[in-house]
């Protein structure tokens, strides 16, 4: 094991040295009949809009894994800067750890040149990343955000290629989704149009696709503000019990009671919050 | 400035041989077919970026500008630790503009906190020479 590293100067990054064995252990399991677990996919509707004032970005919060849902309320609408955010579709992981680099990227750039980062600086970052790993990195992103130069709106595709439109959709939703936006988009709406149109093109994508679900999210971005609406409608509500089968007070008759208090004081009050992100 | 090697993963002792001592027994599945499309690319990454940034440059400022460049990275890659120790390279990052970027290669597979480490006393007589 000394000998391995006598010459090879160890590197960070991605490690392929179990690519070998992982191949031949998923051939193997194949010819038993087990599958190899598969990554949780996020399988999602995800869309963004340019209006009057800024963006508009809409999300499901539905993550699958195979045909089992993983989380029925996570975020898919991720903080890249004050004024850019970004939906992500594709594989859960590799679209939360993807923007948050680029996030970091951005701070930093912005830090150097001491500028408001600009969209299509982000963009052209998450597409040079993503088209050096050749589309491994399962990531489809809408990315807005409004800077010095006015709303700007790109869809960017795992394999690195991006398209600056007035309205996009990702995921597996999509085809929902931009079917509600041909029909109703048009150019220099007002904010509560917009909002209604993203909410309809989401809703749209949770109703017609399995992969899609639960609430929608909306992210309305204006020069100078950001308003993040987590949950904006919940479009699929669980039921409510109808029935009890706790026994009312009286029920069973009360023979005596016997009342002792116990005195104690309150020494510490903590809050300790849950992760519900 | 150090050569991309053609086929990435042809044997690395002298002379082009296998060298059994240090890397093991070879085998000529390992040798011909990288395990993932990705790997040769990601090996020579930074290699490669670096003759890209080079040439454009000589084509932008004329054949001085590169040539003076490499003379620094020729500098800033000498100043390192032992050679089993992990180093920061930080006159290196900064030359080439990575010490305000963050990648993979910072948050994945750490070299700082690997779990291997090379055999003090080989790897200083490798780097003498002696071995």
């Amino acid at each position: 094991m000394a000998t391995l590293a006598v010459r090879r100067a160890p590197l960070g990054g991605f490690s392929f040295e179990n690519c070998k064995r992982n191949s031949i252990l998923e051939s193997e399991a194949n010819k038993v009949g087990f599958s190899v677990p598969t990554a949780r996919k996020t399988g999602t509707t995800i869309c963004g809009v340019v209006f009057k004032d800024g963006i508009v970005l809409g999300a499901d919060t539905r993550a699958t894994e195979g045909m089992v849902v993983a989380d029925k309320n996570c975020s898919k609408i991720h903080y890249i800067s004050p004024n850019i955010y970004c939906c992500g579709a594709g594989t859960a992981a590799d679209t939360e750890m993807t923007t948050q680099i680029i996030s970091s990227n951005l701070e930093l750039h912005a830090l150097s040149t001491g500028r408001q980062p600009r969209v299509a600086t982000a963009n052209r970052m998450l597409k040079q990343m993503l088209f050096r790993y050749q589309g491994y990195i399962g990531a489809a992103l809408v990315l807005g955000g409004v800077d010095c130069n006015g709303p700007h709106l790109y869809s960017i595709y795992p394999h690195g290629s991006t398209d600056k439109l007035p309205y996009v959709t990702m995921g597996s939703g999509s085809l929902a989704a931009m079917a509600v936006f041909e029909d109703r988009y048009k150019t220099g709406m007002e904010e509560e149009e917009a909002k209604q149109l993203v909410r309809d093109a989401i809703a749209a994508g949770i109703f017609n696709d399995l992969g899609s679900g639960s609430n929608i999210d909306l992210c309305v971005i204006t020069k100078g503000n950001v308003d993040y609406i987590r949950p904006h409608d919940e479009a699929n509500k669980k039921g409510v019990r109808t029935g009890d089968y706790r026994y009312k007070r009286g029920t069973t008759a009360v023979l005596s009671k016997v009342v002792n208090p116990l005195d104690l004081e309150l020494l510490e009050e903590t809050v300790q919050t849950m992760d519900t992100s | 400035m150090y050569s991309v090697p053609v086929a990435g993963l042809c044997p690395q002792g002298s002379y082009g041989i296998q060298d059994s001592l240090r890397s093991g027994f070879t085998s000529v599945k390992n040798e011909l077919l990288p395990s993932h499309p990705l790997e040769l690319s990601e090996k020579n990454f930074v290699l490669n970026q670096d003759k890209m940034n080079f040439s454009t440059l000589r084509n932008i400022q004329g054949l001085h500008a590169p040539l003076k460049l490499q003379m620094e990275y020729r500098a800033a890659r000498q100043i390192q630790r032992l050679p089993f120790l992990q180093s920061s390279n930080l006159a290196l990052d900064t030359l080439r503009g990575s010490d305000d970027t963050i990648g993979f290669e910072d948050i994945l597979g750490d070299p700082a906190q690997s779990e291997m480490m090379g055999e003090p006393h080989m790897m200083v007589e490798y780097k003498l020479g002696l071995l």
